[in-house]
């Protein structure tokens, strides 16, 4: 039996994004988790779940001590990088729907700027081992490289050029313009701005990176018949979907999943928040999961942007202009949207969609009954 | 433009290759690109496997290729992400593909990193990079 609407998003909550925090990320973990707790009305002691990202510092052990929590019945974590955020909601409804945890925390907390900076080949390199001793001593020596070349081939392939690239990540900067709490809250970009943005690595302009960020951010996850006793309004879990290894777009092998256990089109969907490590890859991504056909038309048209947009796409800011939380934070968005708390509300949210990993990982949001 | 030739940066990092990927370097030694090949079934891996994937065969021989590709995609580096990189950007690297099939990473000796496109004719070089290791770089005249 699947879980669709049998769990909720019951609450959300995220620090402040910050470049030196001053705290360490069990203290911004805990702070989050403290925030989406209140959010949804309950005690630290009624959690008796935690999830983890696999490469997030704080354990499950450190997190449940500092709370308090007198009996943590179920923990886990997923393996990968930033990506996993989706796969991490899926296990946990997955293990509330099963009977193993009746709360279960999400958590993310991370000093991205003023630690351990994910785009430092000196921090994140293999030091020319495992796969790395096929492109290390080339060059390839960090993730922008890697998906740099992805990119670049696709903008052969399919004539997708670095103009479309700016256009997405102008309309995610005019979003985080709405967003009090976005880095990029008071600095506006034009598509200028975003060409003449130095390269980092070519066809990635500074503007096509995501931010590097201090801070954390959590979500609280329990059944739908636990949510409706909050009296708040939930985020039902239509569906989820893990995307690992295999032949062909991760993307398209999981909204084939998505979509057929959420049964709803892409259509059906009202709005869309999509891991943007890279905003091309946003791009990439709504095509692949079946959005669009050609999303540099898309976003000649405007389509992505809050203002005049069809259907917007990373309604915060993103990872671009909002904060990078690895995915947390458009799992957050995506849950305001449904409960109609956004700072760019898209009007009469049914369906809110997320990805968390360029096809690793992704969740349509249901709005529940408030 | 044309006398351009391609400086390593000397920081970059070494491989460190796991034992089912040594014949691969240890090939370049001898002057000759090697990929792994299932004896069983013929397919061509790389990077190179513990198992086939195709049909799980463990009996693996060394094919040598005949060194010629095209360029199928690129980067280029213009910020200096690893301490390596400073002082020797921007610095193109190249993902071949081999006429015989597999992709593999390198750089181009002869061409600068604002003229490598993609399509780009090229045959490989053996570049000793430090004692006892050579690399497998592309030339595209």
């Amino acid at each position: 039996m699947s879980f669709s609407n049998s769990v909720a998003i019951v609450g959300v909550g995220e620090t402040d994004y910050s470049r030196a925090s001053g705290r360490t990320e069990l203290a911004l973990s805990l702070q989050a988790i403290r925030a989406a707790l209140d959010d949804a009305g309950i005690e630290p002691d009624d959690v008796d779940g935690l999830m983890k990202w696999w490469v997030d510092t704080s354990t499950e052990a450190e997190v449940a001590a500092n709370m308090g929590i007198r009996d943590l019945a179920w923990w886990g974590e997923i393996s990968q990088a930033g990506n996993v955020g989706a796969p991490l909601v899926a296990h946990a409804a997955a293990a509330i729907h099963a009977g193993l945890a009746n709360v279960v925390v999400i958590y993310r907390g991370v000093n991205g700027r003023s630690g351990r900076r994910y785009g430092r080949g000196d921090v994140t390199g293999q030091g020319g081992r495992g796969g790395g001793a096929f492109t290390e001593p080339f060059g390839l020596l960090t993730p922008q490289h890697g998906l740099a070349m992805v990119a670049r081939r696709r903008m052969y392939e399919t004539g997708i050029t670095s103009r479309h690239f700016g256009m997405q990540a102008v309309a995610q900067r005019r979003h985080a313009n709405r967003n009090p709490r976005a880095t990029f809250y008071e600095r506006t970009l034009t598509l200028a701005e975003h060409q003449s943005s130095r390269l980092i690595v070519d066809p990635f302009h500074l503007f096509d990176c995501c931010l590097e960020t201090d801070g954390a951010g959590a979500l609280v996850l329990a059944s739908a018949d636990f949510a409706r006793e909050l009296g708040k309004p939930a985020a039902l879990i239509r569906a989820a979907a893990q995307s690992g290894p295999g032949v062909g777009s991760p993307a398209a092998r999981g909204a084939k999943r998505l979509f057929a256990m959420a049964g709803v089109e892409r259509d059906d969907i009202d709005v869309i928040q999509i891991y943007d490590h890279f905003g091309p890859f946003v791009l990439f991504a709504l095509e692949d999961y079946g959005f669009v056909e050609d999303a540099g038309r898309l976003v000649e048209e405007g389509g992505t942007d809050f203002d005049g947009g069809r259907r917007p796409v990373n309604t915060s800011g993103g990872h671009l202009s909002e904060a990078y939380l690895q995915g947390i934070n458009h799992l957050i968005e995506a849950t305001r949207q449904v409960r109609g708390e956004s700072t760019a509300q898209v009007p009469n949210v049914t369906f809110s969609f997320c990805d968390t990993g360029i096809g690793t990982g992704s969740v349509i949001l249901e709005r529940g009954e408030s | 433009m044309n006398d351009w030739r391609f400086e390593r940066p000397p920081g970059l990092p070494l491989p460190q290759p796991a034992e089912e990927a040594r014949p691969f370097f240890d090939a370049l030694l001898e002057g000759r690109l090697a990929i792994q090949c299932c004896v069983a079934c013929g397919l061509l891996l790389h990077p190179p496997r513990a198992v086939c994937s195709a049909c799980q065969s463990t009996d693996f021989d060394w094919q040598e290729t005949s060194g010629k590709g095209v360029v199928y995609s690129y980067v280029v580096t213009h910020q200096a992400v690893h301490p390596a990189l400073a002082g020797h950007t921007p610095l193109a690297t190249v993902e071949v593909e081999l006429a015989e099939g597999p992709h593999i990473t390198s750089n181009l000796i002869d061409v600068p990193p604002e003229s490598v496109e993609i399509g780009m004719a090229v045959t490989v070089v053996f570049e000793e990079v430090s004692d006892g290791v050579v690399l497998p770089l592309f030339r595209h005249h």
